[in-house]
């Protein structure tokens, strides 16, 4: 039996384990994808935001600023590339200029350090290839951009190191509490822990509902991107938003810490939580919406378009807090967008609910906080020699567009939680990531992976469980 | 480590180039390999066809890439295989690396050959969702070829380029299923002879005038939409139909594979995705040559090999200080119906007795004149018959045609009174 089980492996649920994984408790970490990282966590604007946006005196606010200023130390601590490069919310008349005065007096009020506004000409000397007709600009110089991904995949990682377990492809189908002990099934399998943190995404009204009465529902919102490569990188210096409407913040136009440019998102509710398919409409408006931006911008270099999937919750706010009537059963939900950016906030403000509620912590005397993970391609070139010199495979580059090496993705699947997809070593080192999105690398990740995991080649799956590639051997 | 020349890629283009910079009196000179194996793309092309025009025979791709592998041999040219170039500089130093360790290379000149990569899914966007089974035509026929494994049962394949219709041809080969080839343009990419020996002979039918509008599928693909397009390559409304399918392969186009160059700080022509250049095969960096599909994709094999023949005797002429460059450039271009022309510019004086203009026109034209001109007169012009977009056009020059021209050089395409 667990003492603590953790439902959902993404950005929220890493954070939440990384963070119980400092004291003396027995965790598992349950999620119903074939990897970690593969719900809204893989699929957002990779924004570390400075915390302007949500109201005054909401729990968003908190978590934001307060998330924000963790990720310098956490991103050293765990090898993930951030960037504070700065937001700029763009204003094209007197109406907007108003408003981003507003959101500067909002963020002010949440405790947003280093804002200010920009004159036209401040903006257009730090954006040049802004549209000339934009007015100002409000500038939150904490705001950074980062790898979702890595984070997400970097945390579990450093939860695992210090004694935390995982489970894949365990979708919950049923909460059973029994004697005060949650049992949570699947397929048949059950998992017994005293208490459960729910951080299951777009599904955690449904998680919820199984061991409490309803409370709150989640509306998935889709928002489909291009990724444009690397030749478009530094179009923009800075992560550039156009002023907020009440469906978001608007299509942005950003670096990613890679030196592509991303493009996105679009907005539209639907009813399937996992409907991540693209549209032509909804693509085109994010285009256009970007082109208002920056004129000179086109999609004509997009490696990728992908969607993701907002956890909307009904009441607006993220909910965070013991679940009524269901003592021990805690929820992490409705993480909408600055999620990413609130995650090691809200693992904290979860240690505290978790306390309050009569959960004894002890910490843990030899809590590990480090995740060493470096990139052949980050390294200098002495590092680099020495580092073939002790392991040939570092010399083979396999990942054309990206220059990750043999070594690189060995790595990838040895480490825990380690790749067992194309995909998944996609996610960790990035092979498959670049312009020519695993065309050239694609098939020789794959003889890699049924190396070191000893599977046929044809076992070894794109992403989820049954996306298989190959369909058997030629005549 | 010092070299005349280095030639960055094994493929044809590379091996063309490098034998014949060697012919040209270079002592010593390194091909750098990427792959395991020299030959390029060609060891995965199975299929025959190569070598009509150099060899008057057909040939498979790895027999046509074997005759110059084993030239190669013969000349003593040095090959390091599983290596990759990572930099390239203005001063001709090169950085690579493999299992060893990291190289530093000294070049007299250098010639690019490094080729290109095909467009993906992400380049032309086609919404739905993002499963498995959605390959790149080049892709497939590596694990087809190469790998020895199939790819998919029933399959839809988007885009009439060549290699995208000899995969047809080959998935049926294997026992699978092709549904239809489709095409977005009215007429096919490729070559005509495959569209009648690999989608004709087997009756794979060629949509054109189609595209795909939505991939289904959570995991693997389950499904496409197909729709008609108009003129505008719109989508006529009701004319959707769903496909089930469990793999969609794509051959909409190549892209020259030019990072290195742009490291370099090479011109890159936004027209061919190639470096721009001259008579000589050189790019705007001095003894930075290019040839191949680096430079512009080609259709045939036969004519990459003559390209990179030219860039690697001009590679030589560079060492050896035989080029002469005392004219000005004349810069050329294109209109009435052709897309570009390479060379970019030309130097009478560097000329060589012919030159060899590649051009492509924008659709099919049964029969027009091509019309060179300068700025005031003309000064050739050339029947040709049946030209489509598929099929480069090579087109051979005189020097002593530009010997007294004056100006930049325009290239026309002419249909006017003729049927």
């Amino acid at each position: 039996m667990y003492d603590i089980a953790i439902i959902g492996a993404g950005v929220t649920g890493a954070a939440i384990a990384r963070e119980l994984s400092k004291y003396d408790f027995r965790i598992i970490v349950l999620d119903r994808e074939n990897d970690i990282s593969c719900g809204t966590s893989k699929a957002n604007s990779a924004i570390i935001h400075a915390g302007y946006d949500a109201e005054e005196n909401t729990l968003m606010a908190k978590l934001n600023v307060e998330g924000n200023a963790m990720f310098d130390r956490l991103c050293e601590e765990l090898d993930v590339p951030f960037r504070r490069n700065g937001s700029l919310v763009v204003a094209f008349d007197d109406e907007q200029l108003v408003h981003i005065k507003k959101l500067m007096q909002r963020g002010i009020n949440n405790g947003v350090p280093a804002l200010s506004i920009l004159s036209q000409e401040e903006l257009l000397k730090r954006e040049p290839a802004l549209n000339p007709e934009a007015k100002g600009a409000l500038l939150a110089e904490s705001a950074g951009i980062i790898d979702p991904m890595l984070l997400t995949i970097s945390m579990m990682e450093s939860a695992v190191k210090n004694g935390v377990h995982y489970r894949l492809n365990f979708d919950i189908e049923s909460i059973k509490n029994k004697g005060g002990v949650y049992i949570l099934e699947s397929g048949g399998d059950e998992i017994e822990a005293k208490y459960v943190i729910n951080a299951a995404g777009v599904f955690a009204d449904k998680v919820h509902n199984m061991a409490a009465k309803p409370s709150f529902k989640i509306k998935p919102r889709r928002g489909q991107y291009f990724l444009l490569d690397k030749i478009d990188g530094n179009i923009v210096n800075s992560v550039v938003f156009p002023c907020p409407t009440k469906m978001g913040k608007g299509t942005l136009v950003t670096p990613t810490v890679h030196t592509n440019l991303l493009i996105g998102p679009s907005s539209d509710d639907l009813d399937d939580p996992e409907d991540l398919s693209t549209t032509d409409e909804l693509l085109e408006k994010a285009r256009i919406g970007a082109k208002l931006l920056v004129p000179k911008l086109t999609t004509r270099n997009s490696i990728r378009t992908f969607a993701g999937m907002r956890a909307e919750p009904d009441a607006g706010d993220f909910i965070i807090r013991e679940a009524e009537g269901a003592p021990g059963f805690f929820d992490a939900a409705g993480i909408k967008s600055p999620g990413l950016t609130a995650a090691p906030a809200v693992a904290l403000y979860m240690v505290e609910i978790m306390k309050k509620s009569g959960i004894a912590f002890t910490a843990k005397k030899n809590f590990n906080p480090l995740v060493k993970r470096k990139l052949f391609i980050d390294m200098s070139e002495s590092a680099q020699s020495a580092l073939i010199r002790g392991n040939p495979l570092y010399g083979r580059i396999i990942c054309r567009c990206e220059n990750i090496t043999e070594g690189d993705i060995v790595d990838s699947i040895r480490r825990s939680p380690g790749a067992t997809t194309v995909d998944g070593v996609k996610r960790r080192c990035r092979a498959g990531m670049g312009r020519c999105q695993g065309g050239f690398c694609g098939p020789r990740v794959q003889e890699i992976i049924s190396r070191e995991l000893n599977k046929p080649l044809e076992e070894v799956v794109l992403e989820k469980k049954h996306s298989y590639i190959l369909t058997g051997k030629t005549k | 480590m010092d070299y005349d020349a280095v030639v960055i890629g094994g493929g044809p283009a590379g091996l063309g180039a490098a034998i014949e910079a060697k012919k040209n009196g270079l002592s010593r000179v390194l091909i750098i390999e990427r792959d395991v194996e020299p030959g390029g793309i060609l060891q995965q092309c199975i299929h025959n066809g190569f070598g009509l025009h150099i060899f008057k025979e057909e040939l498979t791709g790895p027999e046509y890439a074997q005759r110059y592998i084993d030239m190669a041999k013969e000349d003593n040219i040095d090959i390091m295989l599983d290596t990759i170039v990572t930099s390239i500089s203005k001063d001709r130093k090169i950085k690579a690396m493999n299992s060893s360790g990291i190289v530093s290379i000294s070049a007299g000149a250098i010639v690019l050959a490094m080729g290109c990569r095909e467009r993906t899914r992400g380049a032309i966007a086609i919404p739905g969702d993002r499963p498995a089974g959605i390959f790149t035509a080049g892709t497939a026929q590596r694990y087809i070829n190469i790998e020895g494994y199939m790819v998919g049962k029933k399959v839809i394949i988007l885009g009439s380029g060549d290699i995208g219709m000899i995969m047809a041809r080959r998935i049926v080969l294997e026992g699978g299923e092709v549904i239809a080839v489709i095409a977005r343009s009215s007429f096919a990419k490729g070559l005509t002879r495959n569209v009648v020996q690999c989608l004709d002979h087997y009756n794979i039918p060629l949509l054109l005038n189609h595209n795909i509008i939505e991939i289904k599928g959570k995991e693997r693909v389950e499904s496409v939409v197909i729709a008609e397009t108009d003129a505008k390559k719109e989508v006529i409304k009701g004319t959707e139909k769903e496909y089930e399918c469990d793999t969609v392969l794509l051959s909409v186009g190549l892209i020259p594979e030019n990072e290195l160059s742009r490291l370099a700080g090479i011109e890159i022509d936004r027209k061919t995705g190639g470096p721009v250049v001259n008579e000589s095969m050189e790019t705007s960096v001095p003894g930075i040559f290019a040839c191949g599909n680096v430079v512009h994709v080609h259709d045939l094999v036969d004519f990459v090999t003559e390209e990179s023949m030219r860039a690697g005797a001009n590679a030589a002429r560079f060492v050896k200080g035989e080029i002469k460059t005392e004219s000005e450039y004349m810069y050329t271009s294109v209109s009435g119906g052709l897309t570009y022309c390479v060379p970019h510019r030309l130097r009478y004086s560097a000329m060589l007795e012919k030159l060899d203009l590649f051009l492509r026109v924008d659709k099919v034209y049964p029969d027009s004149w091509i019309v060179i001109r300068d700025s005031e007169k003309e000064l050739a012009r050339f029947r040709h018959k049946n030209l489509t977009p598929g099929e480069m056009i090579k087109q051979t020059v005189k020097k002593s045609v530009f010997e007294n021209a004056a100006g930049n050089i325009e290239i026309k395409l002419e249909t006017e009174g003729l049927v």
